[in-house]
């Protein structure tokens, strides 16, 4: 062995560069010891994923393939489970209305508090704004849907009549709901904008109005974007709060003030009532394969943006 | 030779920090001003003073005057959106919207209100051709700007400024960020561009002052120490710091 040439590793210390050659075994052990633990994690996540997705999808088309639904059973407006009426259509109407108008409500709203935060008053937004929409984030749906229930049902009943359950108190509790979501998305979105654009824009004339609707929204729209769905995506599968306010009736969804169902709804309310195996039981399995591949729908189209997104950045 | 820009006993604060000390400065028409110094100086301070950028940041008190053609753009009846049509700025880091290369030029005489679609088509090209750009990208006018390499993103926002028709243009260190190619490509244009504009530049680079200017202003702690013919400034400086500085000395 050469002698070491500084007098401070003289002794058995082996030099740095030896060290780094032939790593001791102890890392090698540790290295495996943490790729196996990695490998099992993720190979469990995967086979938990693929067998609800099995799972879900053979339960739900099960009353399908074994003749006891057909599709233009399933897929109409009438439902009347007792005479062998399993009729969804009212619900995943119902399901997907009630999402979309609340994400109609809370975008603008939405958007309109995050360009307020980041661009018109950023103290005050960072200090008050931003705690308070965490802690929105945080609170419970069944928390929602109690107020929902004992503040926005009984106002809907006095100012329009009728019972207050129904599509509109849905929608109000879900763009509740939604609202920080949009509202974080946007900010993250608006706050990943470089000064020196907005520097940019000031310098050649631009007022910060022109600059905001002219410049920001403009280059943050695949991002702004994405809340909304995010937003819409966690209000179609919201069941308590929804369940609590809409009304839990059969009709059409296409009046504000009658008593609607969700798909959430039905399921949730059903699913304790139902004997396991019957058709009636078969048939909202269908309904929660319908969630299922809704919601799969709602990925693809936030991941499509995000792409985009990141591409025009 | 008349002054454009007349710069009188000019001071500066961010909060309590003085940044600008009693600015004297005469800037001339269609010449270009070179600003050079030691970083921290107060070179971008005063060159964002001159189009009132500084305002966005909270905290900033100036006192004393800058006029231009004889306004001082300090008065209480200057309209913001009027001193920053005439007055361009390029800054250090390119910095094109993320938007189509057509959509960048467009977006300032859009702001002033342009909308005409053929009277849009020709500033665009009229500004790209001006900026030595056009032959580049006269085939993808409506692609992505951030697809441009540095150096064709500086000349993209320099037509950006050309397009809301400017008298003077200021720019911030505009070479820092470009290879030595792109470097000498921007230095013919600002040459180019001093036939119709006013041009103050900031530059760390030496040579690039003593290449591009007709005047150079020495900076120091937020002081001019002098300023006078570049020429004369880099061959006979009468003040020993400058000598200092040009010699490499500090900074
Ligand atoms: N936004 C700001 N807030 C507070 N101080 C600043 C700000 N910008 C610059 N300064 C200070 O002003 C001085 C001059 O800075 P600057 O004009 O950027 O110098 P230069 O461009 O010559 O490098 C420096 O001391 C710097 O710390
Ligand atoms: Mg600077």
């Amino acid at each position: 062995m050469a002698q070491p040439l500084s007098n401070e590793t003289v002794e058995s210390k082996p030099s740095l560069s030896e060290e780094l050659r032939k790593p001791l075994p102890k890392i090698l052990q540790t290295e495996r010891r943490g790729r196996i633990l990695t490998f099992v994690s993720s190979w469990v996540l995967i086979v938990i994923l693929f067998s609800l997705l099995i799972f879900i999808t053979s339960k739900g088309i099960a009353p399908f393939i074994k003749g006891e639904v057909s599709f233009s059973n399933f897929f109409s407006t009438t439902w009347n489970p007792s005479a062998n009426a399993y009729g969804s259509l009212s619900f995943i109407l119902g399901s997907l209305i009630v999402s979309v108008c609340a994400a109609l409500v809370s975008a603008p709203l939405g958007i309109g508090a995050a360009i307020f935060m980041t661009e018109i008053a950023p103290n005050w937004g960072r200090k008050i704004l931003q705690p308070t929409t965490e802690i929105l984030v945080g609170i419970p749906s069944v928390v929602y849907g109690f107020v929902g229930l004992t503040v926005i049902v009984p106002f809907i009943r006095e100012q329009f009549g009728g019972l207050g359950f129904g599509l509109l108190a849905g929608v109000i509790v879900l763009s509740i709901m939604i609202l920080p979501t949009i509202v974080s998305i946007s900010v993250d979105t608006f706050q990943s904008i470089p000064r020196h654009i907005r520097e940019g824009s000031y310098a050649l004339g631009a007022t910060r109005w022109q600059t905001i609707s002219r410049l920001l929204i403009r280059t943050s729209l695949p991002g702004l974007m994405t809340g909304v769905v995010l937003g819409m995506a966690r209000a179609f599968g919201e069941a308590l709060a929804v369940q609590m306010v809409i009304g839990n009736s059969t009709n059409l969804p296409f009046d504000l003030f009658t008593p609607i169902s969700t798909l959430t709804s039905i399921i949730t309310l059903n699913m304790g009532n139902t004997v396991q195996g019957s058709t009636y039981n078969s048939v909202l399995w269908s309904m929660a394969l319908i969630l299922l591949i809704m919601t799969l729908l709602f990925i693809v189209l936030i991941r499509w943006m995000t792409k985009r997104r990141d591409q025009l950045q | 030779m008349a002054d454009k820009i007349v710069v009188h006993d000019f001071n500066l604060y961010y909060g309590e920090n003085q940044a600008l000390k009693d600015i004297e400065l005469n800037i001339e028409e269609k010449k270009v001003t070179a600003l050079i110094g030691p970083s921290g100086c107060g070179k971008s301070t005063f060159l964002r003073s001159i189009n009132r950028m500084n305002d966005l940041i909270p905290g900033v008190r100036t006192t004393g005057s800058i006029k231009i053609d004889g306004k001082n753009v300090y008065s209480e009846e200057q309209d913001l959106v009027l001193l920053r049509k005439h007055v361009g700025m390029v800054f250090q880091q390119p910095n094109p919207f993320p938007l189509s290369i057509y959509d960048n030029i467009a977006y300032g005489p859009r702001i002033h209100g342009i909308k005409d679609r053929k009277k849009l088509d020709e500033i665009v090209e009229r500004t790209l051709t001006q900026a030595n750009l056009w032959d580049e990208v006269k085939d993808r006018l409506h692609s992505s700007a951030l697809g441009l390499s540095g150096g064709q993103q500086q000349r993209l926002v320099i037509a950006r400024v050309l397009a809301v028709q400017p008298d003077v243009i200021l720019m911030d260190e505009p070479a820092s960020a470009l290879d030595p190619i792109s470097t000498e490509r921007l230095e013919e244009l600002i040459i180019q561009l001093k036939e119709e504009y006013t041009i103050v530049i900031v530059t760390h680079n030496m040579q690039q002052a003593a290449r591009v200017s007709d005047m150079t202003a020495f900076f120091l702690n937020g002081e001019i120490i002098e300023y006078s013919e570049t020429n004369r400034l880099f061959t006979n400086p009468s003040d020993s710091r400058t000598e200092d500085y040009i010699s490499g000395r500090f900074g």
